[in-house]
């Protein structure tokens, strides 16, 4: 087992060392298209890491990348890069914290409804601060960062959301969460404090969304509400993240990178008829892959792993 | 063990829960002694299930307390209440279907402390499948299982909390004679290693077979309670319960 995970470690970081010269190429589309991916890829996994358990539907994905995003608008140019990255996930943790210990007694679809309502409240309260205080409307964001920056950073973040959710996954906090996704009630009559597992790993979660929308902001220069807080987002890293089968760490990813490139191509081709498409690429989904690319390779390593123990049996 | 034989494992007292106007458990007392197995009789919808549910931290008493170990435990929320020693199987079998026999068991110890080690914890979990008839059953996933494996699994994962106080309820509901015999052996194997229970149960030969002692609920109240045999035969609790048919259903 130890030897597995020190192969699979080994080549996860051959492979981030490979990836982190992507920006060496010199191709300014390949470097976009790379951010994207490693954009969604960071949050469909951080989507799986809370919503792929516990079978949470969350819809706040928009707003703690708004919080990220607009934290970088407001304090971007007046305070040191890492302190703003820093403050952003204080930031984001502190209203998960919040949202989670008030929302995570609903169950169900009232759950996605309210993390629905979440973003369009943070969003409202954006607008009427900014109108009402700040009197502006956007903010320009002038930082001194590169796409090749904003990669790099997206990067690390890659590596230590997946490193994270491997170490969560092996921890007791994992355990609990899995427990509680079969059966609630179950987990409390373990012992399980199920609104304490739920609240921390909703945070954790949303404390990475948070941090990506940070490190994002710097790539547009013009920040308004309507950007920031765009709810496409989290319908898109739902669908990635149902895609690919959120409940493996690496199921989210099969589905982002994918998923990425095709909106990508659809957005360039049918930009008026995107989010119909949308629709149906969901609902095929839902109908076809119930548990996700994830789900078709267990299906077809399973019964293959039944021979062997007969065999050996 | 900490406890002396004066204090009962469980004490209830006064406890009362209504459901609007329906008052499903009415002034509720009763106390369990060290080693006994107490049983939680009634027709249904008498208020066993609530009781149950009161005391397993399910559901908030209006009034009235129930006393764990000494301890106050009204209102606690359940996983307090779990880990300060009580456990329980539910009326419908709740298994992990999702999670195969070792993982459902390590779900039943793994959040009570002091933690165990990770051998210790298999070392565990292997005996408790070996108790309860599953031994083997280790990588199968609950959902494959047939219905008296999926309870001897939930009895499983109850005992690897080694509770001090364990309700059963209608745990033996459903089984066929053979798997009846040995449900009877398995729970009262379960009084030698010192774990008292509250059985909630229909089948009155295990009833006989079990119970030390029993209460009647009736509507929400303790219509009699004392040793099996008497209760049993105590014309108020034949007519609320029996329907007046002969006591052996």
């Amino acid at each position: 087992m130890s030897a597995r995970i020190a192969g699979i470690g080994s080549l996860a970081l051959a492979a981030i060392a490979l990836l982190a010269f992507v920006p060496r190429l010199g191709n300014a589309y390949y470097l976009a298209l790379s951010i994207s991916l490693l954009q969604y890829t960071v949050l469909a996994t951080a989507w799986g890491m809370f919503s792929g358990p516990t079978r949470y539907v969350s819809l706040a994905t928009t707003a703690f990348f708004g919080v990220g995003a607009y934290t970088v608008a407001v304090l971007g140019e007046i305070l040191p890069w890492p302190l703003v990255l820093l403050i952003a996930a204080a930031l984001g943790a502190m209203v998960a914290g919040v949202v989670g210990l008030s929302t995570l007694r609903l169950s169900g679809v009232y759950f996605v409804i309210f993390t629905f309502g979440l973003t369009e409240l943070i969003r409202q309260l954006v607008v009427w601060f900014e109108v009402n205080k700040s009197r502006v409307l956007g903010r320009y964001v002038f930082v001194n960062i590169t796409q090749a920056d904003i990669y790099w950073q997206l990067l690390a973040l890659t590596a230590a959301v997946f490193l994270l959710g491997w170490l969560i996954a092996r921890s007791r906090l994992g355990f609990a969460l899995r427990v509680i996704g079969e059966d609630e009630t179950v987990a409390k009559h373990c012992g399980i404090n199920t609104t304490f597992a739920k609240v921390a790993l909703f945070t954790i979660s949303a404390t990475i969304m948070t941090l990506v929308g940070a490190i994002m902001a710097p790539r547009w220069t013009y920040i308004e509400p309507s950007i920031a807080f765009n709810s496409m987002i989290s319908f898109q890293v739902l669908i990635m993240a149902l895609l690919g089968g959120a409940h493996r760490l690496w199921g989210p990813v099969l589905g982002a990178i994918p998923l990425t490139l095709l909106f990508e191509l659809l957005s360039a081709r049918f930009p008026n008829t995107f989010t119909i498409i949308l629709g149906c690429i969901f609902l095929v989904i839902v109908y076809m892959l119930p548990r996700g690319v994830a789900g078709l390779f267990e299906r077809r390593s399973a019964p293959s792993a039944k021979t062997t123990q007969r065999v050996t049996a | 063990m900490s406890s002396d034989g004066g204090t009962p494992v469980l004490a209830v007292n006064g406890l009362r829960r209504a459901f609007g106007g329906l008052v499903a458990v009415n002034d509720l007392g009763f106390e369990v002694a060290l080693g006994e197995i107490m049983g939680l009789l009634g027709p249904n919808g008498s208020g066993k299930t609530t009781a149950l549910n009161l005391m397993s931290g399910v559901l908030r008493p209006d009034a009235g307390t129930i006393r764990l170990m000494g301890q106050d435990i009204a209102g606690l929320a359940s996983y307090r209440i779990a880990r300060l020693g009580l456990a329980r199987t539910f009326q419908l079998v709740r298994v992990l279907d999702g999670m195969d026999c070792r993982e459902n068991i390590r779900a039943g110890l793994a959040f009570q402390k002091p933690h165990l080690t990770a051998a210790e914890a298999e070392l565990r979990i292997g005996a408790l499948l070996a108790r309860v008839g599953l031994a083997g059953h280790d990588q199968r996933p609950a959902a494959d299982l047939t219905y008296i494996d999926r309870k001897r699994l939930e009895l499983a994962r109850a005992l690897a909390a080694k509770p001090r106080l364990l309700l059963l309820d209608e745990w033996l509901a459903g089984l066929n004679p053979s798997e009846l015999a040995i449900g009877i052996d398995l729970i009262r194997s379960l009084r030698a290693d010192g774990i008292t229970i509250v059985l909630v149960e229909h089948v009155m030969s295990a009833v006989r077979a079990l119970c030390d002692r029993c209460i009647v609920m009736s509507s929400g109240r303790k219509i009699a309670e004392g040793l099996t045999a008497d209760v049993l035969s105590d014309a108020a609790v034949v007519k609320a319960y029996l329907g007046g048919v002969a006591a052996d259903a």
